[in-house]
């Protein structure tokens, strides 16, 4: 099952759904001949494509609506906020390659303030999948959702095992661990798993929590990494204003809660353009960059614990 | 159209208008440009729309998008006369418990979405158009876009798209009252020849006074939808129509006047002697 054929199911068996468009069909090359006038195309007019999928919602449909991640949630943003945000419409918005997965793009295709944008959107949630398994199985609940949501899309090969059950607002933990959190969604959980595999040979113990949705956000995960871990690590390919690290600094102070949250992410700058691999290594989000990042930061704070020991 | 029905028009037209300036006081609104769409509402409303208070959920309705959402009182004021809304909730204008405010929302019965925010509606009105063709409805989807409102780029945007899925069932009406909120149209940014525009971006278009009833009962009449192009009438009025102290006045865009005056304005409506306004006009976007 690939993410066109679980759309082309959902299109032939319930008449609610349709496909749109603003000609960016990678991910939906073959339902034109398949879905007729299910799909829309309307060219490259990303906010013309959000007003017609908020009348499209109007009449009783659930439009999915596709366009780079960048363009759908800057261009169209006023149009996502008030013709759909406003009227809570069901309209679900799939933004391509968000993230480092604009690779050698350039900062013009840099969706990596998207999560910051759509969250704070009334009722939006935004649903950012580690990986195809993941998008697939999240999806049916999100489309169904009688709210509007983001979907960060991502068709990567899985790299873990995920649980049988997602629900909407719940967390995912792949490993656990006594030392370390590691908080994390997208395709970096791969990323998150290699830095695990590499603490636990320096004996630093791992819990990896697969965000899922960023909102609605398992707060319960995010307070018992911080209860349970000492050191808590969010990992994103976002700007570090808005992003999981922004989520986490405000479930901490909405419970009162302090902790030592150490974020990786791209503070006041956009990525330098390149393949996914270079780009990671560049900005220190490998496997391996990661693991010794969090090693430096726990043993500087075990370190700073043994001083007052 | 026998006259009787033209004067019926004519006189709805007239306690539209009355509305319209009793919602001019008290904290006030968008004057000029409800009283220029008014004669264009009560007549889309009364005698080419299928909508009405009984079938406001109806599928096969007919649809009116009011895109340029600051002439809303016009619309409040056909409604409390269909029997949309009563005419006394118009006198709860502005309460924060009720919403009727300077721009429309869905607590309002007949109001089909909410706008405000210039070059929004044309886009929803296409999807609404699409799903009413898929379904093999006949409804018409018009929408009701201000001049000044054609400088947003969406606007165009979308026209281009509109003809692009041939959604002839899609009628624009552009409220042509020359003004935008501060200055003439032609004198910021020009509109002219606006028919040119649309028809170079695939539109039937066809242009009237959209003050005379016979004119746009003619034009509506014969419009050419259903032909494979979406359909723009622009209708040239003029702004605070029927109230000579406000028309075309650059500064009676958003007006709040004093009890006293909109008695006066409503005179000068009937013909009386013009109103002598004292009330410093305020400005708001």
């Amino acid at each position: 099952m690939t993410y066109e054929q679980l759309l082309c199911n959902l299109v032939e068996s319930d008449e609610r759904y349709m496909v749109v468009t603003a000609e960016n069909r990678a991910a939906i090359r073959n339902l034109p001949p398949r879905i007729g006038d299910r799909f829309i195309d309307v060219g490259i007019a990303e906010q013309t494509m959000i007003g017609l999928c908020a009348g499209l919602a109007l009449r009783g449909r659930i439009p999915v609506a596709h366009a780079l991640a960048t363009f759908l949630t800057l261009r169209a943003f006023e149009f996502i906020r008030t013709d759909v945000g406003i009227a809570r419409l069901p309209v679900k918005l799939v933004g391509g390659v968000p993230g480092f997965l604009s690779e050698a793009n350039g900062p013009t295709h840099q969706a990596i303030e998207d999560i910051a944008l759509m969250r704070g959107i009334p009722h939006m949630g935004v649903f950012c999948p580690a990986d195809e398994e993941e998008l697939l199985q999240g999806l049916p609940a999100i489309l169904e959702s009688p709210d509007p949501f983001y979907i960060r899309y991502n068709t990567m090969k899985p790299v873990v095992q995920h649980s049988n059950s997602f629900e909407i607002g719940v967390a995912e933990r792949l490993a656990d661990g006594e030392d370390v959190t590691i908080l994390t969604y997208g395709f970096l959980l791969r990323e998150a798993m290699e830095a695990r595999r590499i603490l636990e040979a320096e004996g630093v113990t791992v819990r990896v929590v697969n965000m899922r949705t960023l909102k609605p956000v398992d707060e319960s995960a995010i307070l018992r990494a911080v209860e349970e871990t000492p050191l808590v690590v969010t990992l994103e390919d976002h700007f570090l204003t808005g992003g999981l690290y922004s989520i986490v600094a405000e479930v901490l102070l909405r419970n009162q809660m302090r902790g030592n949250v150490m974020p990786i992410a791209l503070n006041e700058q956009w990525f330098t353009p390149g393949l996914l691999g270079d780009v990671l290594r560049l900005h220190g989000f490998t496997g391996e960059a990661i693991a010794e990042a969090t090693l430096r930061r726990y043993e500087s704070l075990a370190a700073h614990v043994r001083s007052y020991i | 159209m026998t006259t009787e029905q033209i004067d019926e028009l004519k006189h709805m037209a007239l306690r539209v208008r009355e509305h319209i300036l009793r919602m001019s006081t008290a904290g006030g609104c968008f004057t000029g440009a409800s009283l220029s769409c008014a004669d264009l509402l009560v007549y889309l409303y009364c005698r080419y729309l299928h909508i009405s208070p009984d079938n406001l959920r109806d599928p096969e309705r007919d649809y009116l998008f009011l895109s340029k959402g600051h002439d809303v009182p016009a619309l409040y004021g056909v409604f409390a006369e269909l029997g949309f809304i009563s005419r006394e909730r118009l006198a709860r204008h502005l309460s924060v418990h009720d919403s009727l405010y300077w721009h429309p929302n869905r607590n309002i019965p007949g109001v089909e979405f909410h706008s405000g925010s210039l070059g929004h509606l044309l886009s929803v009105a296409m999807g609404v158009a699409h799903d009413c063709r898929m379904r093999g409805h006949d409804n018409r989807v018009l929408v009701v876009l201000g001049d000044g409102e054609l400088d947003e780029g969406s606007v165009w945007e979308s026209a281009l798209v509109a003809q692009a899925h041939k959604l002839d069932n899609l009628i624009v009406v552009v409220d042509r009252n020359q003004f935008q909120a501060n200055m003439r149209t032609e004198d910021l940014v020009p509109l002219e020849p606006i028919q040119d525009k649309f028809a170079a971006f695939g539109w039937n278009v066809l242009r009237i006074n959209g003050h005379d009833f016979e004119a746009m009962h003619s034009a509506f009449s014969a419009l050419p939808i259903g032909q494979g192009k979406p359909v723009a009438v622009i209708a040239d009025t003029v702004r605070g129509r029927g109230v000579p102290s406000i028309e075309e006045r650059a500064d009676r865009w958003f007006c709040n006047f004093t009890a006293d005056e909109v008695g006066m304005l409503i005179g000068e409506l009937h013909g009386e002697s013009a109103a002598d306004l004292t009330s410093e006009t305020l400005i708001v976007r």
